[in-house]
């Protein structure tokens, strides 16, 4: 029921909004939640387990009642707070958990099976028999389990993720935050303020009290002016600080348009990391509830909701309000509403001497310890000594005390600290370093307490950001918080602990008694606090009675600790940017669009997008178009991208003897002019990379790296040299970015290569030399991976597309053309040239048949580590060649044909596979034990996977042209 | 988690890549037994409390630096340039 004249509603600005299929009205600065009740609807939710009947219980994120689900055009959002969620025209979104509707939930015959359904049911009751586990029980618990429904589709909906500095991060905007943003703001600092809500002020907006003889609401207005007005204060409304990380580093969920109809663009959150070496923790305190019989009927709230649903959204939740509290603080409730004209029926208060004239029937010393009312509450039972009665009312507001919130600054592995004055846990100090806990998060419950606290830390941050400032204090409440712990009401049935998770106060005793004493036990094996508002509400109460049940005071129980994050994050808020071609950088080649042109389909190598095949037209498989370029490179010529390889330009006097102590083999004496492939081990003895390395001039080097390798190889370069070498003369960075490079193999690659040089040139094999490529300045290397004669052509990057298309339609007058991943695979393994698919990190030189390539006399990486026993000899799986006249595939295992297949028979296994058309034969290379003494066994393959058995011929690993000669030509 | 690196500033750990502890730094001299090999390779000390590894500013300015840290309060109390400490000692 709206109130005239109160709340910080627009109500010029009405807006329509849906709800399980109704149209309700609202004004702009409603909540769901607040919408809903002043329409008078009570019911928006069943519970988890039992489905009982549910209305809101608070009024703000902790809330574990009034959760929805909002449709969207693309998405849809589950477990939706009602009471964080703004209503804007056009939101529509519907209860979720139950079956059937909302009034009638056909699975609210759990409530009536509770006697079975206790804590641990599960464990006792799906054990047997064993076979129904899979066909029965699982799929009955799974209908059952969960809350909202998701889509089912991919969201589609805009998400953004940000990163934000500043000297003070104040959160939370009530008497305490803004007084420190304040003082902070006025010292000169740099200051976020987050907020939760999408107004600033805390509890200034729900309680009706003063600030400097003014209401509370006008006093906020006037601070909000003035920080908005400073440059150096940032206001970030409607976000949540999630989690407090190392090194002062934040987490915070902003809701950029979760209160908007939908539009392109438009961001539907934004997952914040804000860094600050200094935070004031500003976060308030959550009212908890008292626990009794059927104490979760809907109409049944919080007092400070109720009181904030009053004054700052202007509603009634109830005709005839009830109270039920026992602190002196939430009288105000009681008095806010009647001066709103609202009948408040009774004040219950267990306190025998507490103050028993108000305007109402005031019950000192009594208890309720019943309710009635099937959707929703219509009367409570009263007990005062002997006496029980009853009193009609359609809303309960109750009261246990208040726990601060202090769950960030658990989330460094601090532990709180058991307050007996306040009956609740505070902050431990220092536990997150940099973050001061103030206000009611640190126990100090007055208005005046909040803003003196939060002033004196933001006075404490300036100073040590080496600024002074002087902020007075305005005037406001003091009244001393005084507080006797009141858990639960002793009696008969279900007393609700977690309302979200059905655990009720028997759960926990039952728990206790069955040996589960400890907090972290009980939790687990009641389920208590694991929930979406993850204990917000209960979990300082069950623990309270699992002390009482086992006989301990609270601090020797012990506290469950609170992780990140504070409220639930989508994943596609933290994930935003990953999705689909997001998730990894996306490398492009200088020909990559020439490659698509031609209708090649690209595969991803690392980050690169290389091209598989270059289809033509009559192919109707990726091998015929290989098999084809197979035959181009080996019969006239071919054009390869290769610019993807590392490149690690290298110079400096010492830059020889650096990659003498890099490589296994030596570079400084290689002369100008000329390339050699090089081995590089790890420190432990086996093979990082391979590659070639050109001596440009006598201090200046190129080094080669794999694709895959890359950035390894880099790394690995500086470690040596910073580590090892600081002090030599040598210089190397990365230009790999920086040229575009074509491989041109095949028997006509030379004379496609001179015709695009200015002048042509007679390279020997592993030469190197500077070239004009058409009027620029390039490089031309003979280097072959095909086992052709083969050259690779550099140009700087910007020249690679027009000289690739160049390339390739010269090459086709010479019946050649370009080749694609596919051919480049089989050419090498013909040619038995090694990958990582060969050197994966497991294999050393002695392996790879490359152990004479580790120089004697000079000292290397993984020089002293390769010697090691184990590392070579007959007992290692050494590389060789596989040659089958079916299909074979790499991961497929070695064994001696007619024996066993199994782990101990073993004989190796398969690492690279092509089917070759200048043998016509299946190819492989594959590492089997003892290989090289084996050329011309026989073994068999079996890959279980693919279904193969086959028997191949062991082979030297170089299939063609084994004597080289035509790389020589 | 920030790491503050002696050239770049207070940046985030994700600018970083972490390799191991500082003992990689100690490469046994050519000829060195093969046990002093297996301690440098393998035989790490598990602290709780202050340790010193090796970080890689990869996404700044390439250089490996030697953080000094505190692995049961995160404190980190120190970070060096792998190349400055090291200047000298090569063989």
């Amino acid at each position: 029921m709206r109130i005239d004249g109160k709340g910080l509603i627009d109500r010029t600005k009405p807006v329509r909004f849906r709800f399980d299929g109704k149209d309700y009205a609202g004004y702009k600065g409603d909540t769901l939640a607040s919408a809903l009740l002043a329409n008078d609807v009570r019911l928006v939710g069943r519970s988890f387990k039992y489905h009982r009947p549910r209305g809101v219980l608070t009024a703000g994120s902790e809330e574990p009642n009034a959760l929805v689900e909002v449709i969207g055009a693309k998405n849809q959002t589950p477990n939706v707070r009602a009471t964080v969620q703004e209503v804007f025209e056009g939101l529509d979104c519907r209860s979720q958990n139950r079956l059937g509707s909302l009034r009638f939930d056909l699975l609210a015959v759990n409530d009536y099976l509770s006697p079975f359904l206790s804590a641990g049911f599960y464990y006792k009751t799906f054990m047997w028999p064993r076979a129904f586990w899979e066909g029965l029980y699982e799929p009955i618990i799974r209908r059952a389990a969960g809350l909202g429904s998701l889509s089912g589709k991919h969201d589609e909906g805009v998400y953004e993720k940000a990163f934000a500095f500043c000297d003070v991060l104040v959160i939370g905007s009530g008497p305490s935050g803004l007084m420190a943003a304040l003082t902070a703001g006025r010292a000169g600092a740099d200051v976020i303020l987050a907020e939760e809500s999408h107004a600033l002020g805390g509890r200034l907006l729900s309680d009706a009290g003063t600030i400097s003889g003014m209401p509370g609401g006008e006093w906020v207005a006037q601070v909000v002016a003035e920080l908005t007005a400073m440059p150096n204060v940032r206001i970030m409304s409607r976000t949540t600080v999630t989690g407090a990380y190392d090194h002062g580093t934040y987490g915070a969920l902003e809701r950029v348009g979760l209160h908007k109809p939908a539009r392109p663009n438009l961001p539907r959150e934004c997952f914040w990391r804000i860094v600050a070496p200094h935070a004031v923790l500003a976060s308030g305190a959550l009212e908890r509830v008292v626990a009794f019989k059927d104490n979760d009927r809907p109409g049944l709230m919080m007092a400070s909701a109720v009181r904030t649903y009053l004054n700052r959204y202007g509603v009634a939740p109830g005709k005839r309000v009830t109270l039920f509290a026992n602190t002196d603080a939430a009288r105000a409730t009681a008095r806010e509403l009647m001066a709103a004209g609202v009948t408040v029926a009774a004040i219950i208060d267990p306190r025998p001497d507490a103050f028993s004239v108000e305007d109402c029937p005031v019950h000192v010393g009594a208890e309720v310890i019943g309710t009635r009312g099937r959707l929703g509450v219509s009367g409570i039972t009263v007990r005062k000594g002997s006496e029980t009665f009853e009193v009609e009312t359609d809303c309960l507001a109750m009261s246990g005390g208040w726990n601060p919130t202090i769950h960030l600054t658990c989330h460094m592995n601090g532990r709180p600290r058991w307050s007996e004055e306040l009956a609740a846990f505070v902050p431990m100090e220092g536990a997150v370093p940099g973050l001061v806990a103030v206000g009611a998060a640190n126990g100090s419950m007055s208005t005046h307490g909040a803003l003196a606290t939060g002033r004196a830390a933001a006075q404490k941050m300036a100073e040590a950001l080496g600024r002074t400032v002087q902020v007075d204090l305005p005037e406001a409440e003091d009244v001393p918080y005084q507080i006797k712990a009141f858990w639960a009401v002793e009696g008969k049935g279900r007393a609700w602990l977690d309302f979200a998770n059905d655990v009720t106060t028997k759960d926990v005793k039952l728990a206790a008694q069955e040996g589960f004493r400890s907090v972290e036990h009980m939790k687990r094996y009641t389920t208590q606090g694991m929930a979406p508002d993850q204990g917000k509400n209960s979990n300082v109460a069950a623990l309270a009675v699992l002390a009482d049940a086992t006989g301990r005071g609270i601090p020797e129980t012990g506290t469950t600790t609170f992780r990140p994050p504070y409220v639930p994050v989508s994943i596609a808020a933290m994930g935003a940017g990953g999705r689909a071609e997001g998730f990894a950088p996306q490398r492009f080649l200088t020909s990559d669009q020439a490659s698509r042109d031609r209708g090649a389909p690209m595969i991803e190598a690392g980050l690169w997008y290389r091209p598989s095949y270059f289809p033509k037209p009559g192919e109707a498989t990726w091998r015929e178009a290989c098999d084809r370029e197979v035959d181009m490179v080996r019969q006239a010529v071919g054009i390869a991208d290769v610019s993807t390889l590392g490149k690690i330009d290298i110079q400096g006097k010492d830059a020889g003897r650096f990659l003498d102590f890099v490589y296994t083999n030596t570079f400084s004496t290689l002369p100008v002019g000329r390339v050699r492939y090089g081995l590089m081990l790890r420190e432990d003895g086996l093979v990082l990379d391979d590659g070639t390395s050109a001596r440009l001039a006598e201090n200046h080097y190129l080094m080669t790296t794999t694709t895959a390798a890359a950035g390894l190889v880099m790394r690995h370069l500086d470690f040596v040299h910073q580590a090892f070498c600081a002090d030599w003369q040598v210089r190397f960075i990365s230009v790999t970015e920086s040229w575009a490079q074509f491989a041109v193999a095949g028997p006509k690659a030379r004379a496609l290569a001179n015709a695009f040089v200015e002048t042509p040139v007679e390279l020997p094999f592993m030469g190197v030399t500077p070239v004009r490529v058409r009027g620029v300045d390039g490089r031309l290397f003979r280097i072959s991976f095909s086992g052709e004669e083969g050259y690779e052509i550099a140009v700087p990057t910007r020249f690679g597309e027009a000289l690739f298309r160049d390339l390739v339609a010269r090459a086709e007058t010479l019946g050649g053309g370009p080749y694609g991943m596919e051919a480049l695979n089989v050419l090498r393994i013909e040619k038995g040239f090694i990958t990582h698919a060969e050197i994966h990190g497991r294999v050393t030189a002695h392996d790879i048949g490359m152990e004479k390539m580790v120089a004697a006399k000079k000292d290397c990486i993984g020089k002293a580590a390769a010697m090691r026993p184990g590392l070579w000899g007959p007992e290692r799986d050494q590389l060789v060649g596989l040659k089958a006249a079916e299909p074979i595939s790499a991961g497929a295992h070695l064994f001696v044909p007619g024996t066993e297949v199994h782990r101990e028979t073993d004989q190796g296994y398969v690492t690279s596979v092509g089917f070759s058309p200048t043998l016509n034969a299946w190819l492989g290379l594959a590492f089997l034990k003892d290989g090289r003494a084996r050329i011309g066994e026989r073994v068999r393959l079996v890959d279980h996977l693919r279904g193969l058995d086959v028997i191949c011929e062991v082979c030297h690993p170089v299939f063609h042209d084994p004597e080289g000669e035509k790389l020589r030509a | 988690m920030r790491l503050t690196c002696p050239l770049c500033g207070d940046r985030d750990r994700r600018e970083f890549y972490y390799y191991g502890a500082e003992d990689y730094l100690r490469r046994p001299a050519e000829g060195a037994p093969l046990a002093d090999w297996d301690n440098y390779l393998h035989l790490r000390d598990n602290p709780a409390g202050v340790t010193k590894d090796l970080w890689y500013h990869e996404a700044g300015c390439s250089q490996w630096l030697v953080v000094t840290r505190n692995t049961v309060t995160h404190e980190i109390t120190g970070v060096e340039l792998v190349a400055e400490r090291t200047v000298g000692q090569a063989k």
